[in-house]
């Protein structure tokens, strides 16, 4: 057998590579540029080689945002896994009662991140508020303007209501495609509900548990607008994540170079974490 | 040991799912539930297993009524369709689970869980877990997790059908083997006649949440009680047709074929006649047989057999022939009819002459 050559078939992949050409190498390619050069405008640059990189690295203002940005995540992941996954397990399996807890579980999905902030900032002001007006009353000194554990509190409570409901939905997929006769083979075994879950439903929603921590990792790594909307990054620095910190480098000071510097490796963080933990999770998954 | 179904009935809401029912399963049988889908074949398991409730009526076991007894009570193991392991264990453990809860001690697990891979030919994948495994070995480590715990009823809910054939014939082959010598009654739901057949024991068969008849499994098949029954247990389907007897020769109602029937103590009068697809042959086979002219509609080589499609007054016939005899569609074709395997029902459909 002869096999004809026929090259054509790469004139269909010239779009695509266009398009993202246009909104993902040459935009990343700018910020390349700027990372490795100083510029004083008017297209006028010098060659600066790693000194953005090792000021980012060295930097204090750097180490103390990224540290941030871990415990912040950290602390959501915590929270929104287990509790998206023990929410999930409540919910009703049939009748009109899903679709009720669906709609009623996307529904903080749907809403804007900057309207979610606004929402928020209202909420717990403290004189008018009503979860800050309540707080006080109750006693407890609550300023979320003013006190960081109280800023913390309010920007992860404001996170896991916005977010839990994507664990949520994503487990509760996980959990139904879990066939009935694995309930009843558990059954005749005579298996505690502890066993069930542990042995038959967590090993089932492996593969969409990686997906939703992969997912809320992402995400609340890159979080933005939703604390720079309901604190500004306040008190003080106490939650200037690293994107609210690196808009006040970039935009604020105007420092492009140790700004895109600073883009990239924060760009490599998350890829470098994202691969690690994949991996890590599906090591032993080879042939399903 | 006895199992014993008296009166049982399922319903939900409105939906009648099994109608009453009265069975009895002796020790040491094997049992065959054979139906369509939906013919009430699971519902029945779960019913014996004590999964599910019955609406009314009551299950007895070793003659004790265990109606509403919990299943984990009852010493019963189940295998499925699906193969049903438990996805983060590997095969020794999945096989010893059973085991564990019972609180036996791990020398002697250790020693059961190595008899059983043994025999369902799996002591070399005993460290792998289940994802790892093929199809069918999947299936063998469900199949030994119900057989190590010594249940007193084992029931099997279609567990070949998401084998691909060759694993199907080579498990089929080994399964009446595995029941052999072991004290319990066996229920096995299939939707395939030839199962059945290959499998022996008994066999019900089901149609529409009625158990249709229960008996020695070739007594089922050569004496199906009434036409549900044939049709149930005929695959490819029965060809069934009406007949007029007249004096001693009978006539198919719609053709001009008609054949002797000196030798069949039948009255006069309407009848319908049930001919399973391999006694229609493009060969004469027995000593008795009658022509059947037709125009071929479908004809199906399959390696030793040609089934063939045709048509003759205006109903579809089938008929399996050994053999490849190949027909090309739309040609006139003569076959022929053996009559001494012929079954005869009268109108209400009850079977009157068998072979």
């Amino acid at each position: 057998m002869n096999k004809t050559l026929n090259q054509k078939a790469w004139l269909f992949v010239i779009p695509v590579f266009i398009l993202v050409a246009f909104n993902a190498v040459v935009p990343l390619m700018t910020v390349v540029n700027y990372a490795f050069q100083e510029t004083f405008g008017n297209n006028v640059f010098t060659w600066e080689g790693t000194r953005w990189f090792k000021q980012i690295l060295r930097s204090e203002r750097f180490h103390a945002a990224l540290g941030r940005q871990f415990l912040f995540t950290g602390i959501i992941l915590f929270i929104q896994i287990p509790l998206g996954v023990a929410i999930a397990l409540t919910m009703p399996k049939k009748g009109i009662g899903v679709s009720i807890c669906l709609v009623l579980m996307s529904m903080p999905l749907l809403i804007p991140w900057n309207v979610v902030g606004a929402m928020w900032n209202i909420f717990a002001l403290p004189q008018i508020g009503f979860l800050g007006h309540t707080l006080n009353a109750m006693g407890f000194d609550y300023n979320f303007t003013q006190q960081i554990g109280d800023a913390w509190f309010t920007t992860v409570l404001m996170d896991v209501w916005h977010w839990t409901s994507l664990v949520v939905l994503l487990s509760y997929a996980g959990l139904r495609s879990i066939q009935p006769p694995y309930y009843q083979a558990a059954e005749i075994d005579g298996a505690s509900r502890w066993a069930v879950f542990r042995h038959i439903e967590l090993p089932k929603m492996k593969k969409v548990l990686t997906i939703a921590i992969l997912l809320r990792f992402m995400d609340s790594f890159m979080i933005y607008t939703e604390p720079f909307v309901l604190t500004g990054g306040g008190p003080g620095n106490a939650t200037a994540f690293l994107s609210i910190d690196l808009v006040k480098m970039a935009l604020g000071q105007f420092d492009l170079g140790p700004a895109a510097a600073m883009s990239l490796i924060y760009f490599f963080i998350v890829l470098l974490v994202c691969w690690v933990f994949y991996n890590l999770m599906m090591r032993n998954e080879g042939q399903s | 040991m006895s199992l014993e179904l008296k009166r049982v009935e399922k319903k939900i809401g409105q939906d009648t799912h099994i109608y009453r029912t009265d069975l009895v399963f002796k020790k040491n049988t094997i049992n065959i539930l054979l139906g369509s889908t939906l013919a009430g074949k699971t519902t029945l398991m779960q019913i014996m297993a004590g999964l599910d409730k019955p609406t009314s009526g009551e299950i007895w076991f070793n003659g004790k009524d265990v109606t509403g007894q919990a299943v984990q009570k009852r010493n019963v193991s189940m295998v499925y369709q699906q193969f049903i392991n438990y996805p983060n264990f590997t095969v020794f453990e999945n096989i010893a689970s059973p085991l564990k809860i019972t609180g036996i001690n791990n020398k002697e697990i250790t020693k059961r869980v190595g008899e059983i891979a043994e025999l369902l030919k799996l002591s070399g994948m005993l460290d792998k877990k289940p994802n790892e495994l093929s199809g069918g070995q999947q299936q063998r480590t469900a199949l030994a997790r119900a057989l190590v715990k010594d249940s007193g009823l084992i029931l099997l809910d279609e567990p070949l059908a998401n084998l691909d054939f060759k694993l199907r014939e080579e498990l089929r082959e080994e399964l009446p083997k595995l029941f052999e010598n072991r004290d319990c009654i066996v229920v096995y739901a299939t939707t395939e006649p030839s199962d059945a057949l290959l499998i022996g024991g008994n066999t019900a068969t089901l149609m529409e949440g009625k158990v249709i008849q229960y008996g020695k499994t070739i007594e089922v098949y050569n004496k199906p009680k009434n036409l549900i029954s044939a049709k149930v247990f005929s695959d490819p389907p029965i060809n069934i047709s009406e007949v007029n007897k007249v004096g001693d020769s009978f006539t198919l109602l719609k053709d001009s074929v008609r054949w002797n029937a000196k030798n069949i103590n039948l009255k006069d009068g309407k009848y319908k006649v049930g001919i399973r697809p391999h006694n229609i042959t493009t060969y004469k086979e027995g000593n008795n047989s009658v022509e059947i002219k037709g125009k071929i509609l479908i004809s199906e080589l399959s390696g030793s057999e040609s089934l063939i499609h045709f048509r003759n007054a205006n109903l579809d016939w089938v008929s399996l022939s050994n053999g490849t005899h190949q027909m090309n569609v739309g040609q006139d074709a003569k076959l022929y009819m053996n009559i001494d395997e012929f079954l005869y029902f009268d109108e209400s459909n009850n079977l009157v002459k068998h072979v």
